[in-house]
């Protein structure tokens, strides 16, 4: 267990290297960082000198390793809009966007696992294809269209919930049902592959001649063992939406990384696009780590390989 | 020569009575209601999107500014001028639905086209050779996978500078691992196969091996990520067009009309709901189609 979990740690911290390079290279090749810091005003001389200021006109390698030994120290730049350090603008709003992923795979669980198992308890009969209906259309739906329904919905024609801002609980459930509804069908589908897997097994057929009573066999017995591959699922469900999360964030005005990096955007705010394009993937690389440990260990199988 | 009716002949009659595979598909595509759904609803978008330069009413680019927001025909005030109703340039928006299907179409099938021959070629690659290759190409898929496809989307048409071959260029650069994953998983299966080994001995050339032994047999699976992934870009495509940083305007994209008309939404609601339920309409039955044609095809339900 240890050795495979320090295995699955080199691999993560070589991803993370790797991504932190090819981000780099790939904003630098894009387009020219000079100008778009300089702004659309600027003249000749304005560029070359933020060019020589922030060192881009040395050669892509140096300027990498510059960035990253800097960045090991906690240094990622500073932002050319808001004149503060990076790191620190982007571990004040952390909190808000890990807080609505972590509320949307609640909702997306809520919803997908009874969904699951309801399927897999009457397979190929109606309600299997309702909650199949269901994962499909969710995974039609454009996010932001459906986030934008929500808020005519609930937020103008019933004024229930509120559709703008972060300051009270209410606020994120709203954007948790916009993001969290893209993750559903996936959720589901595993939810039900792998209660039909359990529940066709033998010690399934056991518990039920033993007389157990049904609920008891189904929750016990039978969920408990088809929801392993769901808890790493989940994880990596996360990940993709904290990585989405900027198209929600955005419409809802909820001041987290996502609207953060749509600024950065509009701002050409170099470093900073840089640096939440990194944030983000290190959660994806966390989570996806987690959940392989997590897996290994609920499940022995996976270490022996 | 007299009809025989010895025993040796039945087999042949029974060979006769069995239907082609062709037959078999076919009739399996005809009872699968998703495949019909689907295919019939994607046909009719397509048909839109080719009939548009013909069938549209209006120029989808033409402002009449005293027609503003009318609205569709659906509405009380409804005019069967415009049978959509008009955005609040005063354009047409039937006809700016009928050209923003050629809009999503077109980026969705050539970003599929650019992510489907790097994610196969890297997926088959990993798959037939295994070991370290294998072991690279599955490191390249997971530093991919690690990188939010969104917001490096997002960032790098932001710095080249918006427009439709950029969008389609960076969608298909960044979303193949489906196929790389999907594809590597099939060859593994085949890669163990004896007629493989009887190519091999037969001293086949591996670009030949792959490309008439092992592709014929993946492209099943291939034919579904397909479908699946025209879905993918074509969200993808709306959900940056919605943010600003995809199709420009006044290009008639889906995502760019309901990101034109959400500050008019809360007294005009047609003008996202017409684009939105139509970039709905097409990813689903795209979905449906490419689930239709996974259960046709798949092994398990050939019989």
């Amino acid at each position: 267990m240890l050795f495979y979990t320090l295995k699955r740690f080199g691999v993560a911290l070589l991803v993370l290297v790797t991504v932190s390079l090819v981000t780099f290279t790939l904003l630098r090749l894009s387009g020219d960082p000079a100008a778009a810091m300089a702004g659309e005003s600027a003249t000749e001389e304005d560029i070359e000198y933020v060019r020589k200021h922030y060192g881009f006109d040395k050669p892509l390698p140096v300027q990498y390793w510059a960035w990253a030994t800097k960045a090991l120290h906690g240094d990622f730049g500073r932002s050319v809009y808001l004149k503060r350090p990076v790191a620190q603008i982007v571990a004040e709003k952390a909190p808000v966007t890990m807080m609505l992923g972590a509320c949307s795979l609640l909702f997306a669980l809520m919803l997908s696992i009874p969904l699951g198992v309801l399927a897999a308890m009457r397979p190929n009969t109606i309600t299997d294809r309702t909650a199949l209906t269901i994962a499909v259309i969710g995974q039609a739906f454009p996010s932001f269209f459906f986030a934008l329904i929500l808020i005519l919905i609930f937020g103008v024609n019933l004024r229930l919930l509120p559709i703008t801002g972060n300051d009270t609980w209410l606020h994120f459930i709203l954007p948790s049902i916009a993001l969290g509804y893209y993750a559903t069908p996936a959720i589901m589908r595993m939810t039900r592959a792998g209660m039909l897997d359990v529940l066709g097994s033998d010690y399934i057929r056991t518990a039920k001649a033993k007389g157990l009573r049904p609920p008891v066999v189904l929750f016990k017995h039978a969920l408990r063992n088809a929801i392993i591959p769901v808890v790493s699922l989940s994880a990596v469900q996360l990940g993709f939406m904290l990585g989405g999360s900027i198209v929600i964030e955005t419409i809802f005005s909820l001041h987290g990384i996502g609207r953060l990096a749509w600024q950065s955007i509009q701002r050409s705010d170099f470093e900073m696009m840089q640096a939440i394009v990194l944030t983000v993937a290190c959660f994806y690389i966390v989570l996806t780590f987690l959940a392989d440990v997590l897996n290994a260990f609920l499940d022995p199988k996976i270490r022996v390989h | 020569m007299s009809i025989s009716t010895s025993p040796d002949n039945l087999p042949s009659a029974v060979e006769i009575l069995e239907p082609s595979p062709a037959a078999l598909l076919r009739r399996r595509a005809f009872k699968h209601y998703g495949f019909i759904i689907g295919g019939a609803v994607l046909a009719f978008i397509v048909l839109m999107a080719l009939t548009a330069p013909i069938l549209a009413p209006y120029d989808p680019y033409d402002q009449e500014l005293t027609e503003r927001f009318i609205p569709p025909i659906w509405h009380a005030k409804g005019d069967w001028a415009h049978p959509l109703g008009t955005d609040f340039y005063g354009r047409d928006y039937l006809s700016r639905t009928m050209y923003g299907a050629q809009v999503s179409l077109l980026i969705g099938f050539t970003a599929m086209l650019i992510s489907g021959v790097i994610g196969t070629a890297l997926g088959v690659a990993a798959g037939y050779f295994g070991g370290k290759v294998d072991m690279v190409i599955t490191f390249i898929i997971t530093t991919r996978l690690a990188m939010p496809v969104i917001l490096v989307a997002l960032v790098v048409v932001a710095l080249i500078g918006g427009s439709m071959s950029v969008v389609i260029w960076v969608l298909g650069l960044l979303i193949w691992d489906r196929f790389a994953v999907v594809m590597r998983s099939t060859t593994q299966q085949i890669r163990n196969l004896d007629y493989i080994a009887a190519a091999e001995a037969a001293g086949c050339s591996i670009i030949r091996l792959l490309l008439t032994e092992v592709m014929p047999n993946v492209v099943n699976a291939l034919i579904v990520i397909a479908t699946l992934e025209i879905a993918h870009a074509i969200l993808l495509e709306a959900a940056l067009s919605f943010l600003g940083l995809g199709v420009q305007p006044p290009t008639p994209s889906w995502g760019l009309m309901v990101s034109e008309g959400k500050g008019h939404m809360f007294f005009k609601p047609w003008v996202i709901s017409i684009p939105g339920f139509a970039l709905f309409a097409l990813v689903l039955c795209i979905n449906l189609l490419g689930d239709g044609i996974r259960d046709i095809t798949a092994p398990e339900n050939r019989n």
